[in-house]
């Protein structure tokens, strides 16, 4: 679900973060409008907008545990995990992580690859967001969801900057709700 | 009262200290790895890492913060967020999308490549450099020389842990290192 159909309606904020996601063309291959959040990030309103809607929204839900995807997620999810005091997990990509790690594969494109988390981070009742810059397909969430619940945590909501046309109208990933600020620009 | 502050400030130095955990031989045999993965699941110890570069950097006119992918990009945007600045992410080969410009630096065995955005700092804008560790100090030099060729101040290297045995300071050229764990 977006962030303007559930309570946002309207919102000046969910305007300014969408002006300040950039688009390139044809990155990383011709056909593909990459939505580019460095531009968000750079924009010290817009960064503190997106953050606190998110803190908004979570910081009442018990939410214990914050994971975030490897790399863009990284910039997103700590600064939320700080504001509701909750734990910050990386979801990295393999061989990332030292010491004893549970991985997870998912589909790309053309070929796989693997999510790792960390072993003995998450209790059994930890209550997890999971965090990423965009969601297109869903793969990685969908790993992301795969691995924290393999390690007993109850995920509560998978939450992104920017969901792609593919999950539009979608509510669910995974079997987990789907909350996004904004739809990709032209 | 300032006793109290300068108690205040080892107390959590301390904090954090304890809860880094040390893995012996990664990435390989001999190398004893500073793990912060084990700092950012104590939220009282993650929240003073940030608050302590903060109260340092919050009067220093500072215009951007500059992360090194990827552990820069947990630790730099909180600092920008708190203080108003820009965050701009330092990347691996080939992730940023757009015009870049790029810096080649050495690796124990060959080299690497990092990026910056062309556009995303102006000439005479105040930059940190932001990462979880400095090492050799190969990393945040290449940092320091991108930033540099578009006429960014780079106003000092933050990072928590310091391998002081490598001697990364001294590859700085004039640029002060401010760590919080040595």
């Amino acid at each position: 679900m977006f962030a303007a159909e559930n309570g946002l309606k309207g919102d000046p904020r969910l305007k300014g973060i969408s002006d300040a996601i950039r688009v390139v063309p044809h990155f990383p291959k011709p056909g593909i409008m990459f939505q580019d959040i460095t531009t968000l990030v750079s924009n010290p309103r817009a960064f503190k907008d997106t953050i606190d809607i998110f803190v908004d929204r979570y910081r009442d839900m018990d939410i214990s545990v914050v994971a975030g995807v490897e790399a863009r997620g990284f910039m997103f999810a700590p600064a939320i995990a700080l504001a509701i005091g909750a734990k910050f997990i990386p979801l990295r990509k393999p061989g990332k992580l030292p010491g004893e790690v549970i991985s997870e594969a998912y589909e790309l494109e053309y070929g796989k690859d693997r999510l790792e988390m960390h072993v003995g981070t998450v209790q059994h009742g930890d209550r997890a967001l999971i965090i990423d810059d965009l969601v297109a397909t869903g793969g990685t969430l969908s790993a992301a969801i795969r691995l924290l619940e393999r390690v007993g945590a109850e995920v509560v909501e998978c939450a992104c900057v920017i969901g792609l046309p593919e999950v539009k109208g979608r509510c669910r990933l995974g079997g987990k709700p789907l909350y996004m600020l904004v739809e990709p620009r032209q | 009262m300032a006793a109290q502050i300068v108690d205040s400030t080892d107390d959590r130095i301390s904090r954090i200290s304890s809860s880094i955990r040390v893995i012996p031989d990664f990435p390989k045999p001999g190398i004893m790895f500073q793990d912060i993965t084990t700092l950012l699941l104590d939220p009282m110890a993650f929240k003073d890492t940030i608050d302590l570069f903060v109260e340092r950097y919050k009067d220093k006119n500072i215009n951007v913060v500059a992360g090194i992918e990827a552990r820069g990009f947990i630790f730099g945007p909180p600092i920008a967020l708190a203080i108003g600045a820009k965050f701009v992410p330092m990347r691996k080969p080939k992730k940023l999308p757009g015009e870049v410009i790029s810096e080649e630096y050495s690796l124990e065995y060959g080299t690497d490549t990092m990026e910056m955005h062309v556009g995303a700092v102006q000439a005479g804008e105040r930059a940190l450099v932001v990462d979880d560790l400095i090492a050799t100090g190969g990393t945040l030099s290449a940092a320091i020389r991108l930033l540099g060729r578009v006429g960014v101040d780079v106003v000092e290297c933050a990072c928590v842990i310091e391998l002081p045995e490598l001697k990364g300071r001294s590859r700085l050229g004039d640029k002060p290192l401010f760590v919080l764990v040595s």
